[in-house]
């Protein structure tokens, strides 16, 4: 898949039991693959967005997205144009802090990269890290010199700039 | 506003819906329904083992244009119904299926649904990918929506099956229930009605054509678009083929016609399908059997793809006009917009063509040998004794392709076949179905030895019910296809095939109170049709085939519309 590029798809879906299982199992059946997803409710009563970005040739996202939109419980569905969105995605970090010296030289670290250091333990720190995952690939490349204990990302969430959404008339 | 029970609700909201007929087998979990069904005037068919049931439903459907209902309990119940719904599900076909399950909530919440409880299956996970949409209902008092809706999914747009589960509680739960007309879906707005610059598009190339051709699918038989098909094809002097599902959209009969395209498709439709200009497929989803290798398939050709369902427009194929529509909508709108922009034009040469490709690549006819009948000779003759209103189902396997291939269908909904998934043992129980929903019309299986065996327990169901079909079995005692692909492919190694001289189909019949016929020549077949289509109880023929007989020609698999193939 060298040539393929990452396609931020946004769906906007019934918020029930189920309909995760539909839509991951669509991609499954079909043999699309998802690289990630996000799913959380959104400000229209019963619905949540669905973010996922998906691997794939042009024709592919084609079908991706028509066969999203005919799972009944998918309200809407839209391809968010790459070059006008703002992707983001949050990282928790566990790293191994064998000394102090470390532990600043990873504190100064987290400074550069605008994160937090969320808990701290004699042998441990915790950082949070927000961006676009060009930014979090970089961190944790960084971070794997101290030794990486646990990643958890969320994946990526997105919006399309300016007033454009994918907001349905209620 | 009434109080009333979850399975009492159930049933009144299907009366609502002017169901007539339910095909199921009953459980401990369904019981509450049954209760309310025994008060109803739905009559209820007892199916001997629920794929049974499934299939009834869908045969019941592609013949009456109507949504068929199956019925069963949960666990194997739900779970014996999932071939008929995956079945109905590739071929579009819009079966409700009403499972029961165990309780939601009980008060001993040991034995609960997530609890692995006697009978629990989790039957919305299984057919997720294999309905249109399914849904397990959670109170009572949401069952007329739930039905409202699985009603409304299962039959506008493109239909597809849709299975609607019932945990226990919900059915014997009281509550205040609410019927309304009234269905919202915000995430389903199908629309059937094309766009007018595409279709106006369309139009334009099929009218400078000078080679066009029609390919007809499924889809022109479910929006019942026979007549604007006759139409568009007469106007445009374009040769008619069809895909296995759309066989009886268009008349076999007729001078346009080119019967099948693909794998045993007619020689005539494939080869011209290489020399056409313009090609107006609709209703089709260009299923590999139909296209045989995409590099070769009207690979100089315009093509126009007519689907009502957005996704199968350039899933397979690319279009050149792709037109999102309702098949009838569409070429009623293509005939209007043709019929104003067709100059007189010069269509013999390729009228000239297309006959002189039909008398060269017609079928031989062979005669038949001592001990075999030839299928060719059969389904002949058995056309020749049907009204073009009889409806044939058929097994899957060489018995299919050999109907496809000589039995000429004459009207839509007549040809009733498992295209999609290719189920053995779907003939039989729909053709049961079939019967119920046109009881005044005969219907005929036409069948294997090993198809029939699959589902043969529902002689029973169509002996106590008093449905009399005709089911005619190719009988040549081996798994024909497969045996002829090892023969083709596998250099005769012939492996798991051979079936035996068993059972004896008349014996067979006869233990369920039908009757058969062993037959062993072409006269005494069409003496067991006449006895058959006089009986008011159902006829198993038992014709011998040879085991070495095969379909023929085909595209060998892999390969395309060129290279068919005349023998092995």
């Amino acid at each position: 898949m060298g040539s393929d590029r990452i396609n931020v798809i946004a769906a906007l879906v019934e918020h029930k039991p189920g309909v995760l299982h539909s839509v991951a199992n669509m991609f499954r059946r079909r043999g699309f693959n998802i690289e990630s997803i996000s799913v959380g409710p959104v400000e229209q009563n019963g619905l949540a967005r669905m973010t996922i970005t998906v691997n794939g040739d042009e024709k592919t996202i084609e079908q991706v997205v028509k066969q999203l939109n005919k799972i009944i419980d998918v309200v809407k569905v839209i391809q968010l144009d790459p070059a006008n969105i703002v992707t983001r995605e949050m990282a928790l970090i566990k790293i191994n802090v064998p000394d102090t010296k470390t532990r600043s030289d990873i504190i100064n670290c987290v400074d550069v990269f605008r994160g937090h250091v969320v808990d701290v333990s004699p042998e441990t720190l915790m950082i949070e890290i927000t961006g676009g995952p060009d930014k979090i690939d970089a961190f944790l490349n960084l971070m794997k010199t101290f030794g990486i204990i646990e990643v958890a990302r969320t994946g990526i969430t997105a919006l399309s700039r300016g007033p454009t959404s994918i907001k349905i008339e209620d | 506003m009434n109080r009333l029970s979850g399975a009492k609700a159930l049933v009144e909201a299907l009366e609502r819906q002017n169901v007539k007929v339910i095909f199921g087998i009953l459980g401990g979990t369904i019981l509450p329904v049954y209760d309310a069904l025994r008060d109803s005037k739905i009559r209820h068919i007892l199916s001997r083992h629920e794929q049974g049931a499934a299939h009834a439903a869908d045969g019941y459907a592609r013949a009456s244009g109507k949504p068929g209902i199956c019925m069963a309990t949960s666990g194997p119940g739900a779970t014996n119904l999932v071939t008929g719904i995956a079945n109905a599900y590739m071929d579009s076909s819009p079966v409700i299926a009403f499972t029961g399950q165990v309780n939601a909530r009980a008060s001993n919440s040991s034995y609960i649904i997530g609890k692995d409880a006697f009978q629990e299956a989790d039957i919305i996970g299984i057919t997720t990918p294999i309905t249109k949409y399914n849904y397990q209902v959670r109170e009572a008092a949401e069952i007329p929506k739930a039905v409202g809706m699985a009603f409304h999914i299962a039959t506008t747009g493109r239909p597809g099956p849709v299975l609607i589960d019932l945990p226990k509680n919900v059915q014997t739960d009281i509550a205040e229930i609410e019927f309304s007309d009234r269905i919202e879906i915000r995430g389903y707005k199908p629309s059937s009605e094309p766009h007018l610059l595409q279709t106006k598009k369309a139009a334009e190339l099929l009218v400078r054509a000078e080679k066009p051709m029609i390919l007809a699918g499924g889809g022109a038989i479910i929006s019942d678009s026979s007549q604007e098909l006759l139409e568009v094809a007469q106007l445009l002097v374009a040769p008619v083929a069809t895909t296995l599902m759309g066989k009886g959209a268009f008349p076999e009969n007729h001078l346009l016609s080119l019967g099948n395209v693909g794998m045993h498709g007619n020689p005539a439709a494939n080869q011209l399908l290489l020399e056409v200009d313009v090609l107006l497929a609709v209703g089709t989803r260009f299923s590999d059997r139909s296209t045989a290798n995409l590099d070769s398939f009207c690979s100089d050709a315009k093509i126009i793809h007519v689907d009502i369902d957005a996704a199968e427009i350039g899933k397979n194929v690319s279009a050149d006009v792709p037109i999102v529509g309702d098949a009838k909508k569409t070429l009623k709108t293509l005939s209007e917009m043709i019929t104003t922009q067709l100059k007189k034009r010069d269509d013999s040469a390729w009228l000239k063509r297309v006959k002189e490709v039909k008398e060269n690549l017609q079928n031989s006819v062979t005669n038949d040998e001592m001990t075999y009948l030839k299928p060719e000779s059969v389904l002949k003759e058995l056309r020749k004794m049907l009204p073009e209103d009889a409806i044939v189902t058929t097994e899957v396997g060489q018995n299919q392709m050999w109907a496809a291939q000589y039995f000429k269908a004459l009207k839509p909904r007549t040809f009733i076949s498992s295209g999609g998934l290719g189920t053995m043992g779907f003939g039989f129980p729909a053709s049961l179905g079939a019967k119920v929903a046109c009881p005044e019309r005969l219907v005929v299986d036409i069948a294997g030895d090993g198809s029939f065996i699959m589902t043969e327990q529902e002689l029973a169901c169509s002996v106590i019910e008093n449905i009399p079909v005709t089911v005619i079995v190719m009988n040549n005692s081996v798994l024909g296809m497969v045996a002829q692909w090892q023969r083709m492919f596998y250099n005769r190694r012939y492996f798991a095939v051979k079936l035996g001289q068993v059972p004896d189909f008349v014996k067979l019949a006869e233990a369920y109170g039908a009757q058969g016929f062993h037959v062993g020549s072409i006269s005494e077949f069409s003496q067991a049709v006449k006895e058959a289509m006089k009986s008011e109880v159902t006829t198993v023929i038992d014709v011998p085939i040879s085991p070495e007989e095969n379909v023929l020609p085909m595209i060998p698999p892999g390969r395309g519309l060129d290279e068919m193939v005349d023998d092995c």
